[in-house]
């Protein structure tokens, strides 16, 4: 076993060696490798997330026909370090009102949120911070500190536009979480496991193949969880100025943007772990970890492009619209999505033998797309009917001769 | 060794990380605080009263069909493990649970509690 083929396996034998050779206890010492490697991983998810604001810019630029950050550096590659120069020697200003305690752990949280998010994503097949056996479950308990952090935010801030923000924020974000979850059955149904490492092993099918609708139900409850735009309620410029983030400056409000962009990411990447084979690209994991840990991230790179593609093309949609399109549409397709994929599922696990897996796949696939039909069917003839009651000729009143 | 320490260390490294950012920044930054600067921001005008009004509580029933919901997918996921050693039996009396609780949504939506008003 050569560092290329297992590089953290060999590397924590090394250290553990160096320390156990110190004297020191084994578990000790195992919790000192940890420590060290966790603290790797997320300095290096640092380093991507500043990069990402610069991606972020340079992309929104391009879809707005601008150039975008030019000036410092190659293509303005340096642009994110002076931006967090600014950010650390701004005036942090607390407003006279505010509840301190909440007011400066709320950004910390935010963060925080995302970065634990990590401790179950399989990066290679030998890479993961810990396998555990209800790994979907720990996303959304994680994703669930993070609404936390909105509320803090938002309602020590001690101004109303905050509060609303975060009030409107927090609705959207336990509304679409249902579908979230429900979406995130699926994987769980198609692997036999909670585990993030066996749906990705679960994969030699990509489960997009297999669930399409259940891939795009899980991108739109995940952009609205991320309070993008067209979900981004939370920080409606027009009519909020910024949301529940107002009254935060200076590294506060980095750590809420910062957070927001490698939450985005890290949804790319969920995108691409359960639905599109996560690491695995036609056996192109199998011939180095490093190999594996850059599909992943092209993969969650594409994902998160089209979270951005998604937020500047398509306009704010209002809020009792946004609340009704997920109880009344998003929440019943993704449980009946639920049903035909169990059903089909047990109804062709005899197919799902190497000689007529097509059957299984084509199965899966066309119910699928059914259903997917059939639920437009729906939403479209409701829209018909509203259309033609709100623009009927208004009835006119008739008066006096009666 | 345990895999929750794992989790621990994630949870300690991913506040210190944050701590030590706006730490930093707490050291650069400069401090002068006056009365004018801590007003509450609301687009140049002087806020009336206290922020911390009570808004109407439309995000009650919201509220409440989301615990519904959580509680329930999170019963549904040891049904999706063994779903496929289970077979048919256990898909459909999985199938009857969801429908019992898709027939609280359309009671709700009946009720016309899913409005946002």
């Amino acid at each position: 076993m050569s560092f290329w083929n297992d590089p953290l396996k060999v590397a924590a034998d090394w250290l553990m060696g160096i320390f156990t050779g110190w004297g020191m206890p084994e578990l000790l010492a195992q919790i000192l490798i940890g420590f060290l490697g966790v603290f790797i991983l997320i300095a290096l998810l640092m380093v991507v997330d500043i990069l990402l604001v610069w991606v972020e810019r340079k992309v929104v630029a391009r879809f707005q026909d601008r150039i975008g950050p030019n000036r410092l550096g190659p293509f303005g590659l340096i642009q994110p370090f002076a931006d967090i120069i600014k950010l650390l020697i701004k005036e942090d200003i607390t407003p006279a009102g505010a509840d301190k305690v909440v007011y400066n752990i709320a950004p910390m949280l935010s963060m925080m949120s995302v970065l634990i998010l990590w401790a179950v994503v399989p990066l290679a097949p030998t890479m993961l911070g810990v396998d555990l056996n209800i790994g979907v479950l720990y996303i959304i308990a994680a994703g669930a500190i993070g609404t936390l952090s909105i509320i803090m935010g938002g309602w020590s801030s001690n101004n109303k536009f905050a509060l609303i923000g975060a009030f409107r924020q927090v609705a959207v974000m336990v509304s679409f979480e249902i579908p979230m979850l429900a979406t995130l059955l699926i994987p769980t149904i198609l692997a036999g496991s909670m585990g993030t490492a066996a749906i990705v092993e679960g994969q030699s099918i990509w489960y997009v193949l297999l669930s399409p609708l259940g891939a795009l139900i899980f991108l739109v409850a995940a952009i609205a969880e991320l309070g993008r735009s067209p979900f981004d309620m939370a920080e409606g410029e027009s009519e909020l100025v910024s949301g529940y983030n107002i009254e935060y400056s200076g590294m506060k409000f980095g750590m809420f943007y910062a957070g927001e962009l490698l939450h985005a990411f890290t949804f790319g990447g969920f995108l691409a772990i359960m639905f599109f084979g996560g690491y695995r690209f036609f056996g192109l994991e199998k011939v180095s970890p490093f190999l594996a840990i850059a599909v992943l991230l092209f993969k969650a790179f594409i994902g998160y492009w089209i979270i951005m593609w998604v937020k500047y093309t398509l306009m704010r949609i209002r809020i009792d619209h946004m609340l009704g399109f997920n109880w009344k549409f998003l929440t019943p397709l993704a449980f009946a999505l639920i049903i035909v994929t169990g059903l089909m599922n047990a109804l062709l696990a005899d197919f799902r033998t190497p000689e007529t897996m097509w059957i299984y796949v084509l199965g899966m696939f066309l119910s699928n797309l059914l259903l997917g039909w059939g639920a437009l069917e729906i939403a479209r003839s409701y829209s018909r009917r509203e259309r033609a009651r709100v623009e009927a000729p208004k009835p006119v009143v008739e008066t006096a001769h009666h | 060794m345990n895999p929750w320490i794992f989790v621990g260390l994630f949870l300690v490294v991913g506040l210190i990380i944050p701590v030590g950012a706006i730490g930093v920044a707490w050291i650069l930054s400069p401090k002068k605080p006056n009365p004018i600067k801590q007003t509450t921001y609301e687009c140049g005008i002087e806020t009336v009263g206290d922020s911390w009004v009570q808004f109407k509580a439309q995000y009650y029933i919201f509220a409440l069909v989301f615990l519904i919901f959580d509680v329930e997918t999170v019963f549904l996921f040891p049904w999706a493990v063994k779903l496929g050693a289970l077979g048919l039996f256990a898909v459909v009396e999985g199938i009857i649970f969801i429908l019992i609780l898709v027939a609280g949504l359309v009671y709700t939506w009946r009720k016309g509690m899913l409005e946002w008003a």
